[in-house]
């Protein structure tokens, strides 16, 4: 695989351990998630699980918490083997799980969230919410914050619904407490406050595990560091023996990707120039802070970054899903703001949404009809669909996209990711786009088909098309892109050629939080505001 | 009109896939059987209901519930519901009876005017599409859920067709050749050829709605909004455009119902087609359309009004009483939704 040294775990139990995974396998169908990872956690500690999207680390999270079984493998808590069958098991057991996704029911209060699975009650059904209401106000004191356990959820800002989260796994006697990205969605100073009660925890002898996309973060708590790539334990160790730049060579590891195409052949002819697009947060600061770009026919574009940079975000400002939008985009020279989806699809606009199933495709229809749905008025005539050219169009299309499908006729359910993929980018195609947006175009979709859309990407592109792409996964980026651009926390943080970019430079500026790096230094410089909420 | 694919393409044919494919294909004809059963039922079970007489009566019943069904399905296909059409047709009733009876009156010169009788069909068409359009504007610009905001237009209509005359029925509809209102009641009790003019113009309503939602823009936009509406919108379908045509076109077609029904009566009384929504809702989900939206052809809903005005006419001709008539009506649209899922579910493997 790679020339890295791999750190293994010493095999005898080491002081301090309480839980251990190992040999932990996790397949789904046609992919596997989790190969032999083995996991160690120790009492008092802070452990770092760092990967990449897709490596398997909220797989291994899960299985921890009870929330799926492995395919194989072993668990011991305190040197005796256990198995989880459920979340409760695992809870019984003194593991509680902040989840990334926040579970909480917004039309519950705080404290009847808190204690929704084990409510204080007198005499097993009047539930006591004296004591309910106490204990919550001193779980939120401790993560110090002044919220009224009688709020309803759903009128916290998302930050403080996180808070609740925490609040509820530490409602519970916990020995092991998993964090998936707690600060994902926290402000500076509620990052500040999390860390303290990190620490507190960590002096009461609770085991934390910290999952993190911002490095940065881990060298200020973690203690020990563990890096998962698809799927398998790449390494571990000390977090004082190592830096961010070896966890980020852990996290990689590949040697860099050749590029697939030497010579880009984009012309100078401008598609699309975005100018100052904006998105404000609700509460306060940028989901598109500032973003100016300008995009050539006939050229790749991949946007690079993490969870909650702002790619999806963009496209959506730019094919007009969100409102509150400012700024320019101006597409072939003509301003697209103020206008709908459909009038920005009939300007040469399309979105090729990342959730498929939810964004993409109507279920109860065929293949033919998802695909010519988007562009009805080239077929009609009177006030009748004139089948056969429309059929004929779509039968080109399946065609060149090589879906396999026996009839156009064919439920759109019956497909396989992939080819429903490659429906939606052919039900783009047949609105003849000048710029078409793919958000996340490969996910969950097999390695075959994913060289399939890129290809398709590739044609369309020397066909004079602008393609813009967002994706998560540096190998990707790299081996499809010409030039790429790297977003965090909504601001562009770096504009490279690809000739100029490697995969430690992307995952650098995927972690910035202000500077530009680039190499055309395209981007004002003093539009970018500090992001303090 | 979706055009189902029953064969899975990769998979190669299972030695019982002949059988099940034709238990498949029984499922997807069960209402037009269940028609064929009950009607072979009646003629046996009661002489006369094969007669001709009868046939007609049974088709001009059904033809007021198809009407409201056809526009019924056009709403449900779009994952909606429009509980409003039953006032509507009393509204319309209504509305047609003040006009024969006591004309337009004119403020400035002391007259009446009469409105002739396509004039009255213009202003109860008229007040069909003002409420459809109210409907679609409270769920697509106000987001009132569908069954909520035709809930309230279910009321206020009913309630306006009640404050038209006070309550009061207005009887004998026949109007005045001197006043050239005359003709109403050849809606309701003409004929063309034997045929009834209401069944005539059930066959050609149905066929016109029919070619919009199987081969024109608008009705495939109807199946993707109902399939999936945040894709149909990203795809450019003009979502909140359709949806408020649809509930016109509902509307609109209460209101024909409506005229038919008091013209057929001779007269016209506020709480006629009350429960009529009820009937559509029937009809539509006998004939295959889903309420979660999507799917749904207009073919069925006509075969599934039949369904039900055989059934009833049958029943009484059996002299069965109404109450029974309730359970049965009941115990078939359960048993109709409970074949739909078991199709599904042999559709999905």
């Amino acid at each position: 695989m790679s020339a890295v040294a791999v750190l293994k775990q010493s095999p005898e139990p080491e002081q301090g351990v309480i839980l251990e995974a190992l040999k932990m396998s996790m397949v789904f169908p046609g992919t596997v998630a989790l190969d032999k990872a083995d996991f160690v956690v120790r009492r008092s500690s802070v452990t770092a699980l760092v990967g990449e999207n897709g490596a398997g680390k909220s797989t291994l999270m899960k299985i921890l918490a009870g929330v799926i079984s492995p395919t194989s493998g072993e668990m011991r808590l305190n040197g005796e083997p256990v198995v989880f069958n459920s979340v409760h098991d695992a809870s019984a057991k003194g593991i509680g799980i902040v989840f990334q996704e926040l579970n909480l029911c917004p039309n519950l209060s705080i404290s009847e969230n808190i204690f929704l699975t084990h409510p204080y009650t007198r005499g097993g059904v009047h539930i006591d919410r004296k004591r309910q209401f106490e204990r919550a106000t001193a779980l939120l004191k401790r993560l110090e914050h002044d919220l009224s356990p009688d709020a309803l959820v759903g009128d916290l800002r998302i930050g403080e619904q996180q808070i609740v989260e925490i609040a509820k796994a530490l409602s519970r006697d916990v020995q092991v407490l998993i964090m998936d990205e707690p600060t994902s969605a926290l402000s500076e100073s509620e990052v500040e406050v999390l860390f303290r009660v990190i620490d507190e925890l960590k002096r009461a002898g609770v085991a934390i595990i910290y999952i993190s996309h911002r490095l940065e973060e881990l060298t200020r708590i973690a203690d020990y560091v563990s890096v998962l790539r698809d799927g398998k334990m790449q390494a571990s160790a000390k977090m004082r023996d190592v830096d961010v730049p070896w966890i980020i060579s852990q996290m990689v590891g590949r040697t860099e990707m050749p590029p697939q195409r030497s010579t880009p052949a984009t012309s100078s002819v401008e598609v699309l120039r975005i100018e100052n697009v904006c998105l404000p947060r609700a509460s306060g600061g940028y989901l598109v802070d500032h973003v100016s770009l300008s995009i050539a026919a006939g050229e790749i574009v991949g946007i690079y970054g993490l969870m909650g940079a702002g790619r999806t975000e963009l496209f959506e400002c730019l094919f007009g899903l969100r409102s509150e939008t400012t700024g320019n985009i101006i597409l072939n020279g003509r301003n697209l703001a103020g206008l709908t989806v459909a009038e920005r699809i009939r300007q040469g606009l399309f979105l090729v949404p990342e959730d498929r199933q939810r964004d993409g495709l109507m279920q109860n229809l065929s293949v033919l009809k998802n695909i010519s749905i988007s562009s009805l008025w080239q077929f009609r005539r009177g006030i009748a669909i004139q089948r056969d050219s429309e059929a004929g169009k779509v039968d080109e299309m399946i065609k060149a996209l090589r879906v396999k499908v026996s009839s156009p006729d064919v439920e759109i359910t019956a497909l396989s990711g992939g080819n429903q993929q490659k429906v939606v980018i052919g039900k783009s195609l047949l609105t003849r786009p000048k710029l078409l947006l793919l958000d996340e175009p490969t996910r969950g979709i097999d390695i075959g088909a994913k060289a399939e859309v890129f290809k398709t990407m590739r044609q369309l592109a020397e066909e004079g098309l602008g393609v813009v792409f967002a994706t998560s996964d540096l190998m990707e980026i790299m081996s499809a892109a010409d030039r790429i651009i790297v977003m965090s926390r909504g601001l562009v943080t770096g504009d490279f050629p690809r000739q100029e970019a490697s995969e430690r430079l992307l995952v650098a500026a995927s972690t910035m939080t202000s500077h530009l790096t680039s190499t055309h230094a395209s981007s004002a410089q003093e539009s970018f505001s500090p992001l303090t909420e | 009109m979706t055009t189902s694919a029953s064969a899975a393409p990769t998979s190669g044919p299972a030695p019982e896939a002949k059988s099940s494919g034709a238990v498949l294909l029984l499922l997807k004809m069960r209402t037009l059987i269940a028609l064929i059963v009950v009607t072979a039922y009646f003629c046996i079970m009661a002489p006369n209901f094969i007669s001709l007489g009868n046939l007609v009566i049974i088709s001009k019943h059904v033809a007021i519930n198809a009407f409201l069904a056809i526009g019924m399905t056009y709403v449900i296909v779009t994952g909606g519901i429009d509980l409003s059409v039953g006032s509507i047709v009393g509204l319309v009733g209504m509305i047609s009876g003040l006009l024969i009876t006591h004309g337009i009156p004119l403020p400035f010169m002391d007259a009446t005017a009469y409105p002739n009788v396509f004039e009255i069909i213009g202003f109860a068409l008229l007040t069909g599409i003002l409420v459809g359009f109210i409907n679609g504007t409270l769920i697509t610009r106000f987001s009132v859920a569908p069954f909520i905001a035709t809930l309230g237009t279910m009321y206020i209509a009913r309630g306006a067709a009640l404050l038209i005359s006070n309550g009061e029925t207005f009887p004998n509809l026949v109007g005045r050749a001197e006043f050239g209102n005359d003709g109403f009641p050849i809606l309701g009790s003409g004929t063309v050829l034997g045929i009834p003019l209401a069944v005539i113009l059930m066959i050609v309503v149905a066929l016109v709605a029919a070619y919009v939602a199987g081969r024109t823009p608008l009705g495939r936009q109807i199946y993707a909004i109902g399939g999936n509406e945040r894709a149909a919108m990203l795809s450019g379908v003009y979502v909140n455009r359709v949806k408020v045509i649809v509930y016109i076109v509902s509307g609109a077609c209460a209101a024909i119902a409506g005229l038919i029904i008091s013209s057929q009566l001779v007269a016209s009384h506020p709480a006629s087609g009350t429960s009529f929504e009820m009937n559509a809702i029937a009809a539509a989900v006998l004939g295959g359309t889903s309420l979660a939206g999507g799917r749904g052809t207009i073919g069925g809903t006509i075969i599934g009004a039949f369904v039900i005005g055989v059934l009833s006419d049958g029943l009484v001709m059996m002299g069965v009483s109404e109450f029974w008539q309730m359970v049965i009506k009941g115990l078939v649209i359960i048993a109709a939704v409970i074949l739909d899922q078991m199709q599904r579910k042999m559709n999905r493997r």
